[in-house]
C-alpha cells in the first residue's frame, strides 16, 4: 500500500452552528484512510467535544477563534483542536469523568472521557489566559 | 420554532434532531421544557429515529429532562435508537439511568 502523508489546517469562529461543519471537515479530511463507519463516528465524536470545549469553556460562549490542525501519516491521525481562550486551571481535573465546571449549563462533565474512549491518545496542554490545545491520535484500520 | 412531538394518554413523544450536538442540545432543551410545562404528562419519551449522531451535549439535556419529570413523579424513556447512539447511551451509563427500548 502507499504511504500517505497529508496536513490540513481550519480556523473558524467559536459559534456552536460551527461545531457539525468541524466535525465533517476533519471526517471528509481522513476519507483518505478509508475509515470503518465506527471509526469516522468516532473521530466526529471526539472532534465535536474538543470544539464543544473551546466554545463553552475556552471562550466561555463569547467572541474567538478556533483552529483545528490535522495530519495523517499512514494509517495514523493526529488532530489538534486549539483555542485562546481562558486556558485549564487544573487539566487532571478537568480530564475526571463527570467533572465540570458549568452544571449550571447541563453539561454533563464527559466530554474528555469521551475523546479518550474514542480516540488511542488525548494530549492537553493549557496556560490559564492563553488558551488549550488538544491533540487526539488515533490508528485507522487496526481491527 | 417548529415543535416536533405527539402527545397521546398522557405521554409526550419528543423526536430527537439528527444531529444531537451543543448547538441542537440548546434548542432541543428549551423546547421540551415548554412543552413539558404546557403538558404536564405523567411520561416522556425521547425518539431517537432520525438522530444520527450524538455527544456528551445530549447526556446533559437527557439527564435534567429526566430529573425534571422524575421530580414529578413521571416515567422517561429513549426509543428507536441506532448503534452508535446506543454506544453512546453505554459509554456514558445514562443506559443505567434511563430505560432504552
Amino acid at each position: 500500500m502507499e504511504y500517505l502523508a497529508n496536513e490540513m489546517k481550519m480556523e473558524f469562529l467559536a459559534l456552536s452552528s460551527n461545531e457539525g461543519f468541524a466535525r465533517v471537515a476533519v471526517g471528509a479530511f481522513l476519507a483518505e484512510l478509508n475509515p470503518t463507519v465506527d471509526e469516522l463516528a468516532d473521530v466526529k465524536t471526539a472532534v465535536s467535544e474538543a470544539v464543544t470545549n473551546c466554545i463553552i469553556h475556552g471562550y466561555e460562549q463569547k467572541e474567538g477563534s478556533i483552529w483545528i490542525q490535522c495530519r495523517i501519516e499512514g494509517q495514523q491521525m493526529e488532530i489538534s483542536v486549539i483555542d485562546t481562550g481562558k486556558g485549564i486551571r487544573d487539566i487532571e481535573k478537568a480530564r475526571e469523568p463527570l467533572f465540570t465546571t458549568k452544571p449550571e449549563l447541563e453539561r454533563s462533565g464527559m466530554g474528555f472521557a469521551f475523546m479518550e474512549a474514542f480516540m488511542d491518545e488525548v494530549e492537553v496542554v493549557s496556560k490559564p489566559r492563553e488558551g488549550t490545545c488538544v491533540t487526539m491520535r488515533k490508528t485507522i484500520g487496526k481491527a | 420554532m417548529e415543535h416536533n412531538y405527539e402527545k397521546e394518554y398522557g405521554c409526550l413523544m419528543l423526536k430527537m434532531p439528527r444531529e444531537l450536538d451543543h448547538y441542537a442540545a440548546e434548542f432541543l432543551k428549551e423546547e421540551a421544557d415548554a412543552l413539558l410545562l404546557k403538558y404536564p404528562v405523567r411520561s416522556l419519551v425521547f425518539d431517537f429515529s432520525d438522530t444520527e449522531f450524538m455527544d456528551s451535549s445530549g447526556i446533559g439535556v437527557i439527564i435534567g429532562r429526566c430529573k425534571n419529570v422524575r421530580f414529578s413523579g413521571g416515567y422517561v424513556k429513549a426509543v428507536r435508537l441506532n448503534e452508535q447512539i446506543q454506544r453512546i447511551f453505554q459509554l456514558s451509563g445514562l443506559k443505567k439511568i434511563i430505560e432504552v427500548e
